[in-house]
């Protein structure tokens, strides 16, 4: 038996979560104001004023477009790569157990666990070792690295709560080891798939460490930002593209998480 | 054969069908082709260039024509101990030892409301409220810092309206964390860090947290602790998992950043610049690889006793 006393929080206990969430969240609404200030050379604050000029000034910027276009691009062959590469490794780990099994979860776990900056100058070392010229492909190859981690941490969830017997199951009616996955397997897989993909392509479409060391001259968004951030040439620009870049990824975040809310109310995650 | 046999066992048709049979019948070989292609690109490829990288660090690069000796040698190792170097290391590892205490201090309220009082729409609010900023841009994150504490930004103005800027020109004369300005000193640095690892320690935080029973705390309670007892005795050693599990994130990440550093703080360097110059113009790659063993040697040690503690559950 509870007391209702002991279900409301402390007032300390109430202030510090509370500041701690604003502390999370104020300075990224300060990137909508800036996105809108009439100021063009500091980042004054109060803004003087407010303008929805720069929006237009954008838009019309090909350099933007263009780094946004590799963007996603990268973003996109790397998360199709990690996809591929992350559930075969998630099958063979969860349904055998073999020599070396614990070492293939801390190999994938690495790129991740190790600091990018380790990942991206090893990476670099080796093109230049191997004589390999700069290009989107080794862009691609040191995102499709640290991404497989994400989509491989889906499917092995995914895969332990499929039951074995239901692959048997399909065998014994007939289906080839082709079908079973076509048909049983892979619709099973699909939104862990999902899910996973989502996060590989966020995660690659932020990346900068790794990607300064990689990229050779072609600039993705996150280096663009950065050689915005190191040597500004127009801050206005910089403002709406931040603004934009929070936009996009916030929409997808809210998208996962309304479509697996509800799993996870069945799931009986509630208190 | 037998019309019962047929049954029992119909053969498969076609060249799929008996490619899927073979592949039944030998497990193995099956394994082994779930195995190859993952194994060759994070095996063959990322360990490999990663072994090539520390192979380097054992290389010297001569002094007077700058070109790689690749006779292996301990040299650019003791290179490391000069006091210059040394001098990056100890900044390197105290920032991210600070970044994670305050971290975890900060993040216990926020993951023990969300864990224990936070219920329907509420809990929706801190899940969302965590997840956003860990997913948003870190460059973005990085960015709204350079504006808030820019010296005509928004921190300066809300301390002159405070009329507080006294206290702050006296925090900024102090020595090592001080600086001309907040955003290049080693407190911006701090800040900057604190804010964009933090979500990181939340949700291994709030992860330990969920999994004590509530009756646990109320026991406490009944047997006479007073709330802090408790926050002590009980609540800290149950979240410790998940406070070391989040200091892994914190840790290394603080660790191996080079862009926080060269946007906001002062121009000393820190490990990731270190290796990002000696790598680039500087052409000394055996000194950056040297300097790259630094983090992998403490991020392997802390991941050792971080197993040892259970923290791997709480992620």
């Amino acid at each position: 038996m509870r007391s209702d006393r002991q279900n409301r929080a402390p007032m300390g206990l109430k202030i510090a979560a509370a500041a701690g969430l604003l502390f999370l969240h104020l300075p990224i609404l300060l990137i909508f104001v800036y996105a809108f200030t009439t100021e063009e050379k500091s980042y004054q604050w109060p803004p003087p004023g407010y303008t929805i000029k720069w929006l237009g000034v954008t838009w019309n910027r090909p350099d933007v477009w263009e780094s946004l276009a590799l963007s996603v691009k990268v973003a996109a062959i790397s998360t199709l790569i990690a996809i591929v590469l992350g559930t075969l490794c998630a099958a063979a780990v969860s349904r055998w157990r073999f020599f070396g099994r614990e070492a293939i979860s801390l190999l994938v776990i690495l790129p991740i666990a190790l600091p990018g900056i380790i990942t991206g100058i090893a990476l670099r070392s080796a093109f230049n070792l191997a004589d390999i010229p700069f290009s989107t492909w080794t862009i691609v190859l040191g995102h499709a690295t640290f991404c497989i981690v994400v989509v491989y941490n889906n499917a092995v969830a995914r895969f332990r709560r499929l039951s074995t017997s239901l692959i048997e199951a399909s065998m014994d009616l007939g289906a080839d080891g082709f079908q079973t996955f076509r048909y049983i397997v892979l619709p099973n897989l699909a939104t862990a798939l999902l899910a996973g993909g989502m996060l590989a392509f966020a995660l690659s479409f932020d990346e900068v460490i790794v990607t300064t060391f990689t990229a050779g001259h072609q600039a993705t968004l996150p280096i663009w930002m950065l050689e915005e951030l190191v040597r500004p040439r127009q801050r206005p620009v910089t403002n709406v593209v931040a603004m934009v870049v929070v936009l996009v990824t916030f929409l997808p975040i809210l998208a996962a998480y309304y479509l697996t809310r509800d799993g996870d109310q069945i799931g009986g995650h509630g208190k | 054969m037998t019309v019962q046999a047929a049954i029992v066992s119909p053969k498969r048709v076609g060249p799929a069908g008996e490619l899927s049979d073979s592949l039944w019948r030998n497990p193995r070989f099956l394994l082994l082709l779930l195995l190859t292609p993952p194994l060759l690109w994070l095996g063959v490829i990322y360990l490999g260039s990663l072994f090539a990288l520390l192979a380097q660090s054992f290389f010297s690069i001569d002094e007077f024509s700058g070109l790689i000796n690749r006779e292996p040698t301990l040299k650019t190792y003791r290179e490391l101990f000069v006091p210059a170097n040394l001098d990056i290391l100890i900044r390197t590892v105290s920032m991210a030892a600070m970044v994670t205490i305050a971290a975890a201090a900060v993040a216990f309220p926020v993951a023990y409301f969300a864990a224990r009082y936070a219920t329907g729409r509420w809990k929706a609010v801190f899940y969302l409220g965590i997840m956003l900023p860990l997913w948003s841009s870190y460059l973005v994150k990085v960015y709204a810092w350079k504006l808030i504490l820019a010296k005509e930004g928004i921190l300066n103005w809300l301390v002159g309206k405070l009329h507080l800027t006294w206290l702050l020109d006296a925090y900024l004369q102090a020595p090592l964390i001080g600086g001309n300005s907040l955003s290049v000193s080693y407190t911006g640095t701090f800040l900057v860090f604190l804010y964009v690892w933090l979500p990181f320690m939340i949700l291994p935080v709030q992860a330990s947290l969920e999994r004590v029973p509530a009756s646990l705390i109320e026991a406490s309670g009944d047997l006479g602790a007073a709330p802090g007892q408790t926050l002590r005795h009980v609540l800290l050693p149950l979240a410790l998992p998940g406070i070391v599990a989040g200091s892994i994130f914190t840790f290394s990440l603080t660790l191996g950043d080079y862009i926080i550093p060269q946007i906001i703080g002062s121009s000393r360097l820190f490990i990731g610049q270190a290796v990002y110059a000696h790598q680039g113009t500087a052409g000394n790659i055996p000194l950056a690889a040297a300097f790259t063993v630094v983090p992998v040697l403490i991020m392997g040690i802390y991941l050792y006793a971080a197993k040892r503690l259970g923290a791997f559950d709480a992620l």
